[in-house]
């Protein structure tokens, strides 16, 4: 088992002949991806490394029974390969790109909500499986397969906490990074509850930052509805009200979104919440020997 | 990006939404003449990117252009919470009968615009929400099919409106929302909205943001862009492609990827230290992107010693350190500079910087070291 990507997944990369989604493809394929098929309008029929494009993502899942696809395209196109890839049958839609308007946002969550399918992002590095695929732009050897699930708002500090792990001997089931933007696909709840059904899955972490108050709404969750323990860090302490700390969520806008309220919030709920990136490992280390 | 009143409430003009005649002065003299114009009482209001301007004196209502004048001289040149005013508006007075408040922001929970609307304006919704929360209505509206007539109806009857009044707040709701998703906003607010006592509905003031994503199609908003009112150094950061938001302490801080960078600034202040900015120089192991950064970070003169955190992923450990000994060489920093570096090819990276680089830097294995060293060598 795992989550979301598996050995079952059969890839298309939209925007495969570009320079972030050529590169990372290379990486993918490198890796133990699955990648059938990519989709460039225009250049239908060639190859890529391999690959072969298709004009658009019906083809594509026609012709190679893809079932999830990557998104590497300009922000300005970003809604519009969603909306393709919804509308041609993936069920688990990727997208990396950063800077997406928050309107086209607004109207492709809602979409996808009608259809019952995952979109992970935007403005996110994917979802990697250890040893079984790799839908991201995270470098794939600083993961191991193993037990821990882990569900990140940002790229390099799951690389920093996931390294911990690794060098721990704490192996990952899958690790799935949301996206840093206010409008996202996919909630920490969502990929929450997928790791409390997976059997694999003995132990989650929770890697939050500051805006929104998505941390205390999964800390209800947790208490409420997860026998599988979680840990949790917050990073933003530090951050002043008003401005934005690089992904564009991340901004302090009152009383509830400061990382101060989440980790209150989520000690409150009996969930260990780490105060730096070395206890997470330390945390996990200790939930996985209590069970 | 914020707009100024006077922005937000062309934007509003431009979607329907009545606003009172105003003229916008930078001078003492320009205020005296707008005034004069106008005539009668008017209302000289500071042009500012932050709320409470009012409680600080920066909004005074005068019955001559002769006062206006002297208005104008107070308010330009004031700081209001760290802003300095260097425009205001001179705006026509009005018979105004009630105040009431509307707002559409952004639910990021329910990932639908939140319109919020109460018959009590004029002051700080978050105190409305506090004292009197059954005065606020609230509607989230379905983004693909946008705002009903069914609810702009509830709305109405929720909040007890009549009449003129009625008809008036309903125009300015289906007007505002239809400038909320035509600009991209990710805020539009009218507090107060005013019915005058011959029954129009206008906005008094206006607070806009629009989302930064968004600006690539719409060019006349993003030119708009105060450039006088940034940071200088965010100014130059953001034209480099680096993330930067300077702070009030002296411990200067680079990293990649924002989550990475947020929480080396939390573990700096952990060690007892204070971060003097945020920067995130992004991806890639670029040289001249790196020498950028140390420059931002050092010209601002409370620095006092460099933490250089980075995680390398995709990007190599050792590249990465090529290319900040290229950027320290460049820049001739003399500050102490505490550089960590893990992840991929991470031990080759430390090799190359404890083999080459000058005597003030200092490399660490692990972020917590790092953020000690980089507190302890700021204090001498």
């Amino acid at each position: 088992m795992a989550i979301l990507v598996d050995n079952d997944t059969r890839l298309v990369v939209q925007g495969i002949t570009g320079r972030e989604g050529g590169f990372h493809t290379g990486r993918m394929l490198q890796g133990d991806t699955n990648v059938v098929a990519g989709v460039t309008p225009g250049k239908g029929g060639q190859d890529f490394e391999g690959v072969p494009v298709f004009n658009t993502v019906e083809e594509a899942a026609r012709e190679t029974g893809a079932n999830t696809s990557v998104i590497f395209v300009p922000a300005s196109f970003s809604a519009d390969a969603i909306f393709e890839s919804l509308d041609s049958g993936m069920r688990t839609v990727c997208c990396i790109t950063e800077g997406v308007p928050v309107h086209d946002m607004l109207k492709v969550s809602d979409y996808m909500r009608m259809l019952d399918a995952t979109l992970i992002g935007p403005n996110c590095p994917g979802v990697i499986s250890p040893g079984k695929s790799n839908v991201s732009i995270m470098p794939q050897d600083i993961f191991l397969p193993g037990n821990v699930g882990v569900v990140s708002r940002s790229g390099t500090l799951t690389y920093q906490i996931v390294n911990e792990l690794t060098q721990r001997g704490i192996g990952q089931s899958t690790a799935v990074g949301i996206g840093g933007d206010p409008i996202i696909g996919t909630d920490f709840i969502e990929i929450l509850k997928k790791f409390e059904a997976d059997p694999e899955t003995e132990c989650a972490v929770m890697i939050g930052e500051i805006g929104g108050n998505a941390e205390q709404l999964a800390a209800e969750f947790i208490q409420s509805e997860m026998k599988t323990p979680v840990v949790a860090y917050i990073a933003g302490f530090t951050a002043p009200e008003g401005k934005t700390m690089g992904h564009a969520g991340a901004i302090v806008s009152g009383g509830d979104t400061t990382a101060q309220a989440k980790s209150e919030a989520l000690r409150a709920a009996g969930i260990r919440a780490a105060t730096n990136p070395s206890e997470v490992a330390e945390l996990v280390a200790e939930a996985l020997r209590k069970g | 990006m914020d707009l100024y009143e006077h922005q937000g409430k062309e934007l509003l003009r431009q979607y329907g939404i009545e606003t009172l005649e105003g003229v916008v002065a930078t001078t003492p003299d320009e205020a005296r003449e707008a005034a004069e114009k106008l005539g009668g009482t008017v209302a000289v209001k500071a042009q500012v990117l932050t709320g409470g301007r009012g409680k600080a004196g920066g909004i005074k209502v005068v019955k001559s252009p002769d006062e206006a004048r002297d208005a104008a001289e107070q308010i330009l040149g004031m700081d209001i919470r760290g802003h300095t005013v260097r425009r205001v508006l001179i705006e026509a007075g009005a018979a105004i009968a009630t105040e009431m408040y509307l707002s559409i922001t952004v639910d990021r929970t329910a990932r639908k615009p939140l319109i919020l609307f109460s018959t009590e304006g004029g002051v700080d919704i978050e105190e409305v929400a506090e004292k009197s929360p059954e005065s606020i209505v609230r509607l989230h509206v379905d983004p693909l099919v946008g705002l009903l007539p069914y609810q702009a109806r509830e709305l109405r009857f929720s909040a007890g409106l009549e009449g003129d009044v009625a008809k008036g707040v309903g125009k300015v709701l289906s007007n505002l929302y239809e400038a909320f998703t035509g600009a991209d906003a990710s805020l539009v607010e009218i507090n107060p909205l005013v019915a005058t006592e011959d029954g129009r509905v206008l906005a008094l003031d206006a607070k806009v943001t629009v989302d930064n994503s968004s600006l690539y199609r719409h060019k006349e908003i993003a030119e708009l862009h105060d450039v006088e009112a940034a940071d200088p150094q965010e100014q130059r950061a953001q034209e480099a492609g680096l993330q930067y938001v300077k702070l009030d302490g002296d411990v200067g801080i680079l990293g990649n990827g924002a989550g990475l960078v947020m929480s080396t600034l939390d573990v700096v202040a952990q060690a007892g230290g204070t971060p003097a900015n945020f920067l995130d120089v992004g991806g890639g192991a670029d040289a001249e992107k790196i020498s950028a950064a140390l420059d931002i970070v050092t010209s601002n003169p409370e620095v006092k010693s460099v933490l250089f955190n980075i995680f390398g992923g995709i990007t190599r450990g050792d590249e990465v350190a090529r290319g900040l000994m290229t950027a320290i060489e460049r820049s001739n920093i003399e500050l102490p500079i505490v550089v960590r570096l893990d992840g991929t090819n991470a031990e080759e990276g430390r090799r190359i910087l404890a083999e080459n680089t000058p005597q003030n830097v200092h490399t660490e294995e692990t972020m917590l070291d790092a953020a000690r060293r980089a507190v302890e060598l700021g204090r001498g």
